[in-house]
């Protein structure tokens, strides 16, 4: 897992007003690895993913993502990263295809090699079937499955996946668990989940890193901050207890 | 540029195939179409045996017949055109939650905007060539009359004058959409502004005016104080040019209209200038009639550029956080 950085924060700072949304992270991720981003509501995950993109300015801090500086550049940035934010929308009345199809346009893929990806990609999150229902008929879970679809059209080398399994069922979040594990394995993408929901993390994630109000407070790898934080090098640890201990301290 | 164009023809696309445009345009149709056959019958009642009279044509547009003429209609209803086209541009895909996911993509984030502001503009402009087109087309049935060179020209400048006028009201409901988070807010709000150019402005001026240099009292002599009128006037005027609706109403009939040479309502004259102008009134040439019209024409495109830049600047500096 020694690839290159993808991205690299230094003090990175937002306020919104007094508050603090986001104290002096420092964080660096690297090629192809799943970094699990950990913490309450609130505590700020969103707030980096949008810096991470160019779409929030920081207040004060550095952060390059891919090798531009999102702030400044935001251009590249955006073309090179997919992003699925929380609860993402479609356009209700048009079908799967026409959607997939909207953002391939945005992100300048001719139509003809468009047509082909957008049916493989459908193909591989089991909504082929459904192509032609306008997306506004869709569950929870085949949008968000869409979503993956939508994100991958750009043929992304870094994606950001904001709360990727909230409101899923059993069901639902294991195939997209599976979906998500797949592409780090397969298509050696670099993925960067934020979540609250730790034992999904816990499955497919190499590094996490726990935010509690603002403040970085762990990073590394789950074995790592158990035999820390636990003290202890048991083979039965979740990652539960971990991010408890580090709550109670904060 | 690409982003621009990929969001004009989605938009584009789902304008024409939305049921509000349908609506609009099916409702534009069939008043212009009522108007047209009105006024086609009552002019060729009029003029029956009479030789041709100058400019024709544009009474087919401008004469109100028994109801309205159709330019009043589009004076009154095109505002709620552009405001229905407008009104939720931003917000919906704000409530959709598309839009953070659109402005992640490579694109700046003014093409969103603009691409929907064009995509606007150019479906106010099918709309009006298509039904002046469809009118144009009744009335020569109807008072077997074609339209001579200069009428076409003025007709092209009340076209142009019409789309910059619904084109500003397109550009005030963006404006609201993007500031008002819901939907219903920016309709109403969009609304609101246009009840009050429509009806208060006009009023407002009238008694501002009356405040300012009253007119009823007599002047020394008894006679009407002619500086008091004159001042009277202007400040009316000037008070209902605050309205774009004034403007655009100055224009069309300015424009329509050859006989009218000047977009000023109150003139005062003695009874032989009076005598003369009666006697030998002759239409204005083409030119002379777009040097009138020029200015407030400019005057539009000037606030339709002013909202778009305060909608520009509201856009770029919101979180998107909150969107």
């Amino acid at each position: 897992m020694d690839g290159q950085k993808i991205i690299e924060t230094e003090g990175l700072t937002k306020r919104y007003g007094h508050q603090v949304a986001v104290n002096s992270l420092t964080l660096q991720i690297q090629e192809g690895e799943v970094f699990g981003f950990l913490g309450p509501n609130g505590a700020g995950k969103t707030t980096t993913l949008l810096m991470f993109l160019g779409l929030t300015e920081p207040t004060s801090g550095k952060v390059r993502v891919m090798g531009f500086d999102p702030t400044r550049d935001p251009f590249h940035v955006k073309e090179k990263v997919g992003y699925l934010p929380e609860n993402v929308g479609f356009y209700d009345d048009m079908d799967a295809r026409q959607n997939l199809l909207f953002i391939a346009r945005l992100n300048r893929i001719p139509d003809r090699d468009s047509a082909k990806k957008i049916d493989s990609l459908l193909e591989s999150v089991g909504l082929i079937g459904e192509a032609k229902k306008k997306v506004g008929t869709y569950s929870k879970g085949m949008r968000q499955r869409l979503g993956i679809a939508e994100v991958l059209v750009k043929d992304p080398k870094l994606i950001f996946l904001d709360e990727p399994t909230i409101g899923l069922d059993p069901d639902g979040t294991n195939r997209m668990l599976d979906m998500i594990h797949s592409l780090s394995r397969e298509k050696s993408m670099t993925i960067f989940l934020s979540s609250h929901l730790l034992d999904q993390v816990q499955r497919i994630c190499d590094r996490v890193g726990i935010m509690i109000k603002g403040n970085l407070v762990a990073m590394g790898p789950i074995g790592e901050l158990a035999k820390q934080k636990l003290g202890i090098d048991k083979e039965h640890y979740t990652l539960e207890e971990i991010y408890m201990k580090y709550f109670k301290e904060a | 540029m690409h982003g621009i164009f990929t969001i004009f023809r989605k938009e584009m696309e789902d304008y024409f195939s939305s049921t509000r445009f349908l609506l609009i345009f099916a409702l534009i149709v069939m008043v212009g179409v009522i108007t047209v056959s009105m006024v086609g019958m009552a002019i060729q009642e009029e003029v029956k045996g009479m030789a041709k009279p100058t400019l024709l044509f544009l009474m087919l547009f401008t004469s109100t017949g028994k109801l309205f003429s159709f330019v009043q209609f589009i004076g009154f209803f095109g505002p709620l055109i552009g405001i229905i086209l407008g009104f939720d541009a931003i917000s919906r895909e704000r409530s959709q939650r598309t839009l953070s996911k659109l402005i992640s993509q490579p694109i700046y984030r003014d093409s969103v905007i603009n691409g929907k502001f064009m995509a606007g503009v150019a479906t106010i402009s099918i709309v009006l060539v298509a039904i002046v087109l469809i009118i144009s087309g009744l009335g020569i049935r109807l008072i077997g009359v074609v339209p001579g060179q200069e009428e076409i020209l003025r007709l092209a400048v009340y076209v142009i004058a019409s789309i910059l006028y619904i084109s500003f009201w397109l550009g005030i409901s963006i404006l609201f959409s993007v500031v008002f988070r819901s939907t219903a807010t920016s309709a109403l709000a969009s609304l609101a502004l246009w009840i009050f150019f429509s009806f208060f402005v006009g009023m407002g001026a009238g008694v501002l005016a009356d405040a300012v240099a009253p007119i009823n009292q007599g002047g020394p002599s008894g006679g009407i104080n002619v500086a008091m009128v004159e001042k009277h006037e202007m400040v009316q005027r000037v008070t209902s040019y605050f309205s774009p609706m004034s403007l655009y109403s100055d224009t069309t009939t300015t424009i329509l209209d050859p006989m009218r040479k000047t977009t000023k309502l109150v003139m005062l004259m003695g009874p032989l200038e009076r005598l003369s102008l009666s006697r030998f009134q002759s239409p204005l040439p083409f030119l002379q009639s777009f040097f009138i019209v020029i200015w407030p024409m400019i005057a539009i495109v000037a606030i339709t550029f002013l909202c778009f830049g305060i909608c520009y600047f509201a856009f770029m500096r919101q979180e998107i956080r909150t969107i």
